[in-house]
């Protein structure tokens, strides 16, 4: 029993694939998260919530009697608004502040957001149906359910529309100009607040796509976003900030890595191989830096 | 500090031993009501089984009150129950059985939902020597600790779905099965999990897949992986309905064939009111079902309790709201044996409870679980989207045949 996956080849495609596909997911959401940490330097302890929020907008238009699919349009629009309100609310208040501080008010907003969905929406699992069918590769020894392969491509499609909306317009380039040096943009004219309320509504309605993708792929719960806010985390610490190509390949890396340690070390310790491997990396970063020190000296 | 201040506070507090003194003296009686007490999870994530739980006391206590109380020494009393809302966390609601006992002066509790706050709160109670009949804690190490003022009317979580696994053995000719189990660490899914481990000592059958799912995971896609190169004979999934609802999706998705597939936490009310059709075969453990033919006079059978309890709260009652129900009847049966509200008086008529109830058979084994009535299993059969539980073990309760193999997804529409 021990080590199935390398006595069975077609394991080690269904793994790779499916590791690989629900990594896109993950760096989707890991990349709003780079971004306003970037921009704002908050760390956003509510993404997960915020994802799940995404969810409950597509599993609420389900529930209407629309295709689920639709929320990764609706969803974002909503979400960016949320995203918006929730700046001006809170983390207006906290984004000169030290790290310490943000973290705590957006704790305080995740419990918020739980509690209430919990209170909207009912402590009950639910799932959205997008009926879309699987997709069956080498005589039916793999599975790749079709609403997975959906998500990976809207993922993609969005991340790639972001990049150029980056690049071209003018509010990217405001937010870009922000993140180098907040002072220096609003000497120069850059409405900084705008621009962070702006950059905490992106991130709020990237969420809201992965949420909405999640609710046809896997569960919504009102107490299951943490594990997302951890992942993103991670893909960030390794990636760095503003790389989104480093975004997308870790990503992909943390989902292998999952799917490779549920067969290797057993399911129960999946989610602590993810913390082991933040705690390595941030030591070996720590190492790295310390060796560039000495170069200094 | 101020002269001020010191004499706000000696008011303040003369204030609040005065209100202390005076709540306790509310008691266990009062007047015509005998008070019971209950921490029960109205908010945070026990919130919907919380309100069954709740929705199951409130039902028999109405019952049992429109139909005369309960007479102790020639005189009828009412129950009422004091409520608080445990917000589904353990810590809080050892706090609240405290209130409830020390402030309220509650000589006697309800359980609250779950196996985790149950045993959060039997420490307490047992400290204080008040009686709880508990409904909604399954866990087995509840009843391996020795308690003494612990009452459960369910059968513990070890037994839930030992029944499929001699299903199997029974449809395999009697010869021992290939089990693939994936369980949540948590108290109540490991204890189950130790059932199927002796069942399949008991039987000779082999586990060849032991998956231990993280409370956070919403993705079995790897286990399920494994099932599909493994082709055991049973699949056995218990993780509450997160578990159950993950299991079903990514089974259809995956297109995973099994002979058998066995949940706890599978009501075909949530499960195909979520996957509809998806969800047919599987088959559910479950403390009770409405056609089961036990009796009382209060609530007449399981199919009237159904009846009238849709009357009431707008939905089918889901076990738990039963098995709650039921804990009242016990109370109440307590209460006119003991013929007394001395709590140890009435402890002993707990011990001695023989009883039937719509919900089952009731009897405390030594530790306090509920040993007069079996589990029982059924299967969810569907008409399109349309989805029923058809009870299919144990064969003196079958109403309906029971379907094996599972027809595999290729044949199914």
């Amino acid at each position: 029993m021990d080590f199935l996956i390398f006595k069975a080849p077609m394991l080690m495609v269904q793994a790779s694939l499916d590791g690989i596909l629900l990594g896109i997911l993950f760096a989707l959401i890991a990349y709003g998260m780079a971004l306003q940490w970037g921009v704002m330097n908050i760390i956003n302890i509510a993404q997960g919530d915020l994802v799940i929020l995404g969810g409950y907008i597509a599993y609420t238009m389900y529930l209407a009697g629309i295709h689920p699919a639709w929320g990764v349009i609706v969803s974002p629009i909503i979400m960016f608004f949320v995203g918006w309100a929730l700046y001006k609310l809170v983390i207006n208040k906290v984004v000169d502040r030290d790290l310490f501080i943000s973290i705590l008010a957006t704790f305080g907003i995740a419990i918020v957001f739980q509690q209430l969905m919990n209170f909207i929406f009912g402590a009950d699992v639910v799932v959205a149906q997008s009926e879309y069918g699987t997709t069956m590769l080498f005589d039916n020894s793999v599975t790749l359910p079709n609403s997975k392969i959906f998500s990976a491509v809207i993922s993609v499609l969005y991340a790639i529309a972001l990049v150029i909306y980056m690049k071209k317009s003018r509010l990217g380039r405001a937010i870009r100009a922000t993140a180098q040096n907040a002072r220096a943009a609003k000497i120069l004219g850059v409405d900084t607040e705008k621009v962070y309320a702006a950059t905490f509504g992106i991130n709020a309605a990237l969420c809201g796509i992965a949420g909405a993708l999640i609710s046809i792929t896997l569960t919504l719960h009102p107490y299951v976003g943490l594990p997302y806010t951890v992942r993103s985390f991670m893909i960030v610490i390794v990636a760095g900030l503003g790389n989104l190509p480093a975004v997308a390949v870790s990503g992909m890396g943390l989902g292998l890595f999952e799917e490779f340690a549920d067969y290797i070390l057993g399911t129960e310790f999946r989610i602590g191989a993810v913390f082991m491997l933040l705690v390595f990396i941030l030591v070996y970063r720590r190492f790295k830096l310390s060796k560039k020190r000495e170069y200094l000296k | 500090m101020n002269k001020l201040t010191k004499l706000f506070i000696t008011f303040v507090s003369a204030i609040t031993l005065t209100l202390a003194s005076i709540s306790s003296s509310f008691a266990k009686v009062e007047g015509d009501y005998i008070v019971l007490g209950s921490a029960i999870s109205l908010t945070g994530k026990y919130s919907s089984n919380g309100v069954h739980t709740q929705n199951g006391y409130n039902m028999a206590v109405d019952r049992i009150n429109k139909m005369g109380g309960v007479e102790v020494q020639g005189k009828k009393y009412k129950f009422e129950i004091i409520y608080y809302d445990d917000e589904s966390n353990p810590k809080r609601a050892a706090q609240l059985a405290e209130r409830l006992i020390k402030q309220d002066g509650v000589h006697y509790m309800l359980g609250p939902y779950s196996s985790g706050l149950t045993k959060a709160i039997a420490p307490v109670t047992e400290k204080y020597k008040i009686p709880m009949v508990e409904a909604n804690g399954a866990s087995r190490s509840l009843f391996t600790k020795g308690y003494k003022y612990l009452f459960a009317v369910l059968s513990p979580a070890n037994q839930y779905l030992e029944v499929a696994i001699d299903l199997a053995v029974e449809k395999n000719g009697g010869k021992g099965v290939r089990i693939a189990q994936a369980f949540e660490q948590d108290a109540f899914s490991q204890d189950v999990r130790l059932g199927i481990l002796d069942a399949a000592k008991r039987t000779g059958s082999e586990i060849i897949i032991d998956d231990k799912l993280p409370k956070e995971l919403n993705d079995m896609a790897a286990t399920l992986a494994k099932v599909k190169a493994t082709k055991p004979d049973v699949l056995v999934v218990s993780g509450h309905t997160k578990g159950a609802l993950t299991a079903i999706r990514q089974i259809s998705e995956m297109k995973v064939d099994v002979p058998m597939l066995a949940m706890t936490h599978c009501d075909a009310a949530k499960l195909s009111k979520q996957h509809g059709k998806k969800s047919e075969y599987a088959l559910c453990a479950s403390q009770w079902h409405k056609n089961l033919s036990y009796k009382d006079k209060f609530f007449g059978s399981g199919k009237k309790y159904d009846a009238d309890f849709k009357k009431e709260f707008g939905y089918a009652p889901p076990y738990q709201s039963a098995e709650s129900s039921a804990a009242l009847l016990v109370f109440k049966d307590a209460f006119e044996r003991a013929n007394s509200f001395d709590r140890d008086a009435v402890r002993d008529a707990l011990v001695d409870t023989e009883m039937q109830t719509f919900y089952g058979n009731i009897k405390f084994g030594p530790g306090g679980q509920n040993v007069a009535k079996p589990m029982i299993l059924f299967q969810v059969r569907c008409k399109g989207d349309d989805c029923e539980n058809k009870v299919v073990a144990p064969t003196k309760w079958a109403s309906d045949k029971f379907y094996h193999p599972i027809p595999k997804w290729s044949e199914r529409s």
